[in-house]
């Protein structure tokens, strides 16, 4: 899922400053999951900005809402009604759900509540991970299920590089070697002498270097008729 | 076709190999870069020139390289996956060819968190054995795209590194041996500081018959200081250093003394062990001191290839 954290407060404070009235506008979608922009959190922020600002003696009208996903238009036409009336959008969705939402609602100004960190997995409480990349062209099935691209801190394709040093990587000595996890998975199955063989160069056009990314599946196209 | 390095002249000639490094400064003074090359003329057969090493940024490796080859010294151009794409550094193989550098040593690079630019984005375009293998192409004459060169093609000898004190062990051993199927011609090890590690590093290497198709040169730093030592051995990712050494240094009377002495032991070691075809010397912050280890080590003069 996709992983975010909420800006700190005095950075959401100073986006507001000129506003009176506000949606603060959550997501119920990854950000739920990950404790960073669901309803609860809404109600959490909601509160603070409110109480900081009438600490200030300049009071916010704070409007509270969840809806099933941000990126989304449909959840979002159904919110129109309540965003006629506000000055501004607090989002506290991804940094997708924040986009789909200024689309949405070109004439009113959207303003990030959350730092929109990365594709990952939640490890305990508290802790997540990043995990993919989204590189466009999945080399999962060579590296024994651990992403080289996401996972190790140069994104090789032939490691480990020398600064791996029992099973933790040089930058980090919090943060395993991804190559470590692969060579030690690879010999649990059996499988390590397929590291011998040299990774070929990336063709990175399929990632985020080949331009911003568009996905068209003309077989859902011809079947809805559009 | 132009005449090979002398580096690959003398890997080939079988005589015992020396190469030593210089860091290029933090400035554009090149005459820092003039004053080691004038002090370490003629005690290696090549050197290697540090490409932004610890990614802080300094004189390109390169255009140090152009320093060296005027004042008659022969270069060995570091060059790092971190910081260009696959048409940057084909581009820099290009140019340093055209200057007259004929060694290349392909690098991972060390992550720009270590250095005075942590908030840089890297690039790991490529890795370091898929550089080596688009160098290779490009002597062989042809781009990285398949694209055949229409001119002639760069005169490369390749190098990489090796670590064996870096982990999986067993798993360094078949980094080198990909390192070779790449196309690399020699290899500098990670400075050795257990030599007992790296012994067992080089069993494994000679059960795979790699010394016959790689040259090895194994890595010298004379040490200082225990402190650095010990720095060393606690705080650097992929280096160890043995509890031996530590304790030959901290009963020593004179430490700087005993650190060239133990480098001088290594060479010594090193040129009896099967499989090492030289030393790469990499006297850190300490370069005056090469022409004595070189010499006492009973590795001068450098014989004419």
């Amino acid at each position: 899922m996709i992983i975010a954290e909420r800006k700190p407060i005095d950075e959401i404070l100073g986006f507001l400053s000129k506003h009176q009235k506000v949606l603060v506008l959550g997501c119920g979608g990854c950000v739920t999951v990950c404790l960073a922009g669901g309803e609860k959190e809404v109600g959490i922020l909601g509160s603070e900005l409110a109480m900081a600002r009438s600490k200030e003696g300049r009071p916010l009208e704070v409007v509270q809402k969840t809806i099933e996903r941000q990126c989304d238009f449909e959840y979002l036409e159904g919110i129109r009604h309540i965003v006629k009336d506000v000055d501004a959008i607090l989002s506290l969705a991804c940094g997708i759900g924040i986009q789909t939402c200024a689309e949405a609602f070109p004439d009113k100004i959207v303003w990030p509540g959350v730092n929109t960190k990365f594709l990952g997995v939640n490890l305990n409480v508290g802790v997540w991970a990043e995990r993919c990349q989204a590189c466009g062209q999945c080399v999962l099935d060579k590296t024994g299920g651990i992403c080289p691209v996401a996972r190790c801190s140069k994104s090789i394709f032939n490691g480990p590089c020398g600064g791996s040093q029992n099973g933790k990587c040089e930058v980090d000595p919090d943060t395993d070697c991804a190559w470590a996890l692969i060579h030690d998975r690879l010999a649990r199955l059996g499988e390590v002498d397929s590291l011998r063989e040299i990774m070929a160069i990336k063709d990175w056009s399929f990632s985020r270097d080949g331009g911003p990314r568009k996905l068209v599946r003309e077989d859902l196209e011809l079947e809805s008729g559009k | 076709m132009k005449a090979a390095s002398k580096l690959q002249r003398m890997c080939e000639s079988g005589n015992f190999v020396v190469t030593g490094e210089i860091g290029p400064p933090k400035s554009c003074n090149g005459e820092i870069v003039r004053h080691h090359a004038k002090m370490l003329k003629g005690w290696c057969e090549s050197f290697n020139l540090t490409d932004n090493q610890t990614a802080i940024v300094r004189l390109s490796s390169i255009a140090a390289g152009k320093i060296l080859l005027e004042e008659g010294l022969e270069p060995n151009i570091q060059i790092v996956c971190r910081d260009r794409n696959r048409i940057a550094a084909q581009s820099d193989i290009l140019g340093a060819s055209a200057l007259g550098m004929k060694n290349v040593l392909c690098l991972s690079g060390d992550h720009q968190k270590f250095g005075n630019h942590p908030t840089a984005k890297n690039v790991f375009d490529v890795d370091s054995i898929q550089l080596i293998q688009i160098l290779d192409g490009m002597r062989k004459g042809y781009f990285a795209n398949g694209e055949q060169m229409k001119d002639e093609p760069p005169q490369l000898f390749i190098g990489c590194a090796a670590n064996p004190f870096a982990d999986p062990f067993e798993f360094r051993v078949t980094r080198l041996e990909k390192k070779a199927d790449a196309g690399a011609d020699f290899c500098q090890t990670q400075c050795i500081l257990d030599m007992e590690r790296f012994e067992r590093w080089m069993e494994l290497v000679r059960a795979r018959g790699l010394h016959k198709r790689i040259k090895i040169l194994g890595g010298i730093t004379p040490i200082k200081s225990v402190k650095a030592a010990k720095y060393m051995k606690k705080f650097v990712a992929g280096m160890m250093v043995s509890d031996d050494l530590i304790e030959r240094l901290e009963k020593a009377e004179d430490v700087k003394a005993e650190g060239l002495q133990i480098a001088i032991e290594q060479i010594e070691r090193l040129k009896k062990m099967e499989g090492i075809a030289g030393v790469h010397i990499m006297a850190i912050a300490w370069e005056e001191k090469v022409p004595e280890i070189c010499q006492r080590a009973g590795l001068a003069p450098r014989p004419e290839v």
